[in-house]
């Protein structure tokens, strides 16, 4: 089998961090540890595995941390090398109940999958993403298929699945709509702990392909009063609006956008603009996780108020004095599970599958390319944004071409970039 | 010799280029031939003696007033409020027409034991002034009798405790205006027409009022009624105006308008060249425009700003008139089209303009994209009576560098309103619709507005607003030299140069389109028949 594997190779571990540093994200992918090779199939690793043969798998903002060397230590014993990354996948089951069936991956590695009984408490109560036992079991350290050097992952044309990760795709979707369940199931989440009880008034910071997600789920599963997007770039801000958000603002404009929004008063900086809100929003999702976002976060949100950190954080430099003195109320939104709805628990995949179709976030999949160009891939997911694009897949699928970023994702990417350029 | 009266150039192979404002700066463009060129008239001479000439203005009133002699009592509560910040432009040399009007009327006051004096600068929703402006404005010596002793104030339409409602007309309109000014026994309203829209009943019921009362007037539905804002037959703007004056006359508000009018001198002789027509452009002329032209390509944008808002008109008064409202507008309004109106016969396809660094609302400041809209559209395309220079469909080109650039302190809700009602809509009766009140009753610009320099938060809609009528009036608006995406922002196309904002023109208007161009400032009103 064909896999994009990463090592522990401290130096080209280095070399990544530095090459991104210099050259921007994406760039390190040439000098890191990334490779593409030819394995052997993984052995099922107990009762219930079965094979998934990928068709589409995307390149996620913490994989691009990853081949960047800018991922947190914090991650380094529940994770384990060599692996092959990718845990946003679509894919043809082989064996088990859904044999011939595509399937998505909920990639969490829980007690379930690692076979360890009893359950831990939060497996028990179907928060997979909690799963206190996830470098444990008969399964090397991993928090997710695509960290775990035991499953495989979805940059191959093989990886294996524990049957309680798959969710089957129903014929009518495509793969490109399949592709986009794991990242809506992560906004779902994030939506829901956000706790919005109707008509807050909501910064969305980030509007990759998280941020877009969120975006989404807010407007369909809460009730959310005004949301206002920042966004970087021109497609971004409109495809925000186009998802939900009310307003979509630079960067920049996030101060004004929240005061405007909050009728907040504001304290000046010295030359006349605003340096930060005496008031201001109720909830803040950020979905970017770094330092400047954690600080706009606190820019912009209201005594009492509540930050959700959804983008995957790192080491980071934030001054906490407005968390202490405002009250903030900061806490993070990691993965997926089950949520509390009141109908009863609802698993968070479902309620992904059914936001992807109402959004119809497979038109977030901008292009695809064949696994042997990854480097272009990973220097296009990089630049998505810039590039007038959301999110970049590998093409698994037969007759996918192999020199050539495949078909007409690209051509989507090439006119939204074509068009800002014109603009 | 009398001054030479406005004029209309058609353009041949023998004309010399022509001179564009542009911002803080101005070009030389070569017109297409048979393009016409509107030309203002010369400045009316000065008058001999002002302070006589105000002087008999108060003693001899017009209308059914009394001189201003006889109506001043000991005991009585005198309110005299003046004109802003926004007028005239450039603000003019020393003394200030309003400094020699108030000095009369405070000689007045004193001889008959008047004690009970404030001055009230009219601000409407303007940005507060500051003390050296308010000096500029009434002279060293009225600003240190009055500032320091607290009876020098700024008009707050933001203080319900010092407004007054006064009813509603017989179109439901509030009235409601400064306590102080309604609940005195005179108020002496001194004013400066620069162009035909300011004035009248329009001074108090506007520089005044309240949102509230505002509201009724500065509005898409009236703007678009007003054709032109300059034409006081045809302003819905007036009329309402007019209405609401009536009505605080008849709740028993005594009003003793007085009105000037100045002269187009408009810019000192080191940029004489400004006001004369190119080809009577001096030696002196040509070098005094290279010089300038030079030195302002070297300069950095701050300080050429900084250069240009130093300079100060030779402006001269041309008439004062006083007493009555409406008797003394009539009167103003006759010496001002003495001054500024040009007969012009027949409209065009494509009017150009070049737009200078400052409208009534930039004075000290930056002259940001939606000031550079409401000047182009909201100001100089209403330089009319009867109808426009440009046929209905046709194209606007202006030049102007339009930076994507605010004044933070004066003009905040600008900011907002352009980054962001603009990036949504620049639909017109959208943002009335959406926006509006929120603008309006935002708690932070109504902070900054009363303690600040701010203009009030919703002032960037009214200047939008102002655009209405040339708005649904043109098929185009096109910008020379502009940032590309603040024009954009705004709606309008931008272009490099003026024969490329030709070339998109035709687009709109076919091929080979008639072409005028309006030479402002110094200011004037086309009659166009």
């Amino acid at each position: 089998m064909k896999a994009l594997q990463f090592e522990r190779n401290v130096p080209r571990f280095a070399a990544a961090r530095v090459a991104s540093s210099l050259a921007g994200s994406g760039r390190g992918v040439r000098v890191g540890p990334l490779e593409l090779v030819e394995l052997d199939p993984f052995a099922l690793p107990g009762p219930g595995w079965v094979r998934l043969r990928p068709r589409l798998a995307g390149i996620c903002g913490s994989d691009l941390a990853t081949l960047d060397g800018r991922s947190s230590r914090y991650f380094e014993h529940i994770v384990s090398f060599p692996f092959v990354p990718g845990h946003e996948v679509v894919g043809d089951v082989e064996g088990g109940l859904l044999d011939g069936r595509r399937a998505v991956i909920e990639p969490v590695l829980g007690c379930e999958a690692r076979g360890i009984e009893p359950l831990c408490a939060a497996c028990a109560a179907g928060r997979k993403g909690a799963c206190e036992r996830i470098a444990f079991g008969h399964l090397r350290p991993g928090l997710q298929t695509g960290y775990c050097r035991d499953t495989s992952g979805g940059w191959s044309t093989e990886l294996v699945a524990h049957q309680s990760q798959l969710h089957e795709v129903p014929d009518e979707m495509s793969d490109e709509a399949a592709v986009m369940v794991e990242p809506a199931a992560c906004a779902v989440h994030a939506a829901f702990a956000a706790e919005i009880t109707g008509g807050e008034r909501v910064v969305v910071l980030g509007a990759g392909t998280l941020g877009l997600c969120v975006i989404a789920a807010l407007r369909r599963l809460c009730l959310p009063g005004a949301l206002v997007a920042v966004a970087k770039h021109p497609n971004q801000r409109d495809l925000a609006r186009d998802l939900g958000a009310d307003q979509a603002v630079k960067p920049g404009e996030h101060k004004r956008a929240a005061r405007r929004l909050s009728g907040s008063l504001a304290l000046e900086s010295n030359d006349g603009g605003i340096e930060r809100l005496t008031g201001g929003v109720d909830l803040v999702m950020d979905c970017v996780g770094s330092a400047d976002s954690l600080q706009q976060s606190f820019d912009v949100v209201r005594p009492g108020g509540r930050i959700v950190l959804v983008g995957m954080p790192g080491l980071v430099r934030v001054d906490l004095a407005p968390l202490w003195q405002r009250e903030v109320e900061l806490r993070g939104a990691y993965a997926y599970g089950c949520e509390d709805r009141p109908e009863g628990p609802r698993s968070t995949f479902d309620l992904a599958f059914e936001l992807v179709r109402e959004a119809r976030l497979e038109r977030l999949v901008s292009a695809r390319y064949a696994l042997e160009n990854y480097e272009d891939a990973v220097a296009h997911a990089a630049a998505a944004g810039r590039r007038g694009a959301v999110k970049i897949v590998f093409d698994l699928r037969k007759g996918a071409g192999k020199d050539a970023p495949g078909g007409e994702g690209v051509k989507v990417a090439q006119m939204a970039a074509t068009t800002k350029e014109a603009k | 010799m009398s001054p030479r009266p406005g004029f209309v150039l058609e353009v041949d192979r023998s004309t010399p280029p022509t001179l564009m404002w542009h911002g803080e700066g101005f070009r030389l463009e070569k017109l297409p031939v048979g393009t016409r060129v509107v030309y203002g008239p010369e400045a009316l001479p000065a008058l001999s003696d002002p302070d006589e000439v105000i002087r008999h203005a108060l003693e001899h009133p017009l209308g059914d007033s009394q001189p201003l002699r006889t109506l001043l009592f000991p005991g009585m509560r005198l309110t005299i409020a003046f004109d802003d910040i926004s007028l005239p432009l450039p603000p003019m040399r020393a003394p200030d027409a309003r400094q020699r009007v108030i000095e009369a009327v405070l000689d007045l006051a004193a001889a008959a034991g008047v004690d009970d004096v404030v001055l009230i600068a009219a601000l409407a929703l303007h940005r507060r002034m500051t003390d050296p402006e308010l000096r500029h404005a009434l002279g060293d010596r009225v600003f240190e009798a009055f500032a320091p002793n607290g009876l020098l104030f700024q008009h707050d339409a933001e203080d319900p405790s010092n407004l007054v409602h006064l009813g509603l007309t017989d179109q439901a309109e509030d009235v409601e205006i400064n306590r102080r000014a309604a609940e005195s026994d005179l108020l002496v309203y001194v004013n400066i027409n620069l162009v035909a829209m300011d004035g009248g009943h329009k001074s108090v019921a506007t520089g005044l009022a309240s949102y509230k009362s505002l509201k009724h007037h500065h509005n898409v539905r009236t703007l678009l009624q007003s054709r032109s804002l300059m034409d006081e037959r045809h302003s819905e703007l007036r009329n309402s105006n007019w209405r609401m004056g009536r009505l605080i006359a008849a709740a028993g508000l005594k009003v003793f308008q007085i009105e000037t009018t100045l002269n187009t001198n408009t810019f000192p002789s080191q940029l004489g060249f400004l006001q004369k027509r190119e080809w009577e452009w001096s030696l002196r002329d040509r070098a005094s425009f290279l010089a300038a032209s030079s030195a302002l390509d070297r300069t950095p944008g701050g300080l050429s700003r900084k250069i240009f808002h130093s300079v100060q008109a030779p402006h001269d008064l041309t008439s004062v008139q006083a007493g009555e409202v409406e008797a003394v507008h009539s009167s103003t309004l006759a010496n001002l089209h003495r001054q500024q109106l040009v007969s012009v016969s027949g409209q065009t396809d494509v009017l150009t303009m070049g737009l200078p660094y400052i409208c009534p609302y930039n004075v000290n400041s930056t002259m940001n994209p939606i000031l550079v809209a409401c000047l182009g559209l909201g100001y100089f395309f209403n330089l009319y009576r009867n109808k426009p220079l440009v046929r209905e469909g046709g194209v606007l080109i202006m030049s102007h560098p339009t930076p994507w650039e605010f004044n933070p302190v004066h003009h905040p809700s600008y900011i907002d309103f352009f980054e962001q009602v603009l990036a949504e809509t620049t639909d017109l009766f959208e943002i009335e619709a959406k926006y509006e009140e929120s603008f309006a009753t935002d708690p932070w610009y109504v902070h900054l507005y009363r303690t600040s320099y701010a203009y009030h938060g919703v002032h960037p809609l009214y200047m939008w607003y102002w655009c209405a009528h040339a708005m649904q009036h043109l098929g185009r608006v096109i910008v020379v030299g502009g940032d590309r995406a603040a024009v954009r922002r705004l709606g309008f196309s931008p272009a490099s140069t003026l024969n490329d904002a030709l070339e998109l023109a035709e687009d709109t208007v076919g091929r080979d389109p008639t072409i005028t161009h309006l030479h402002v400032p110094p200011l004037l009103l086309a009659e166009v028949t």
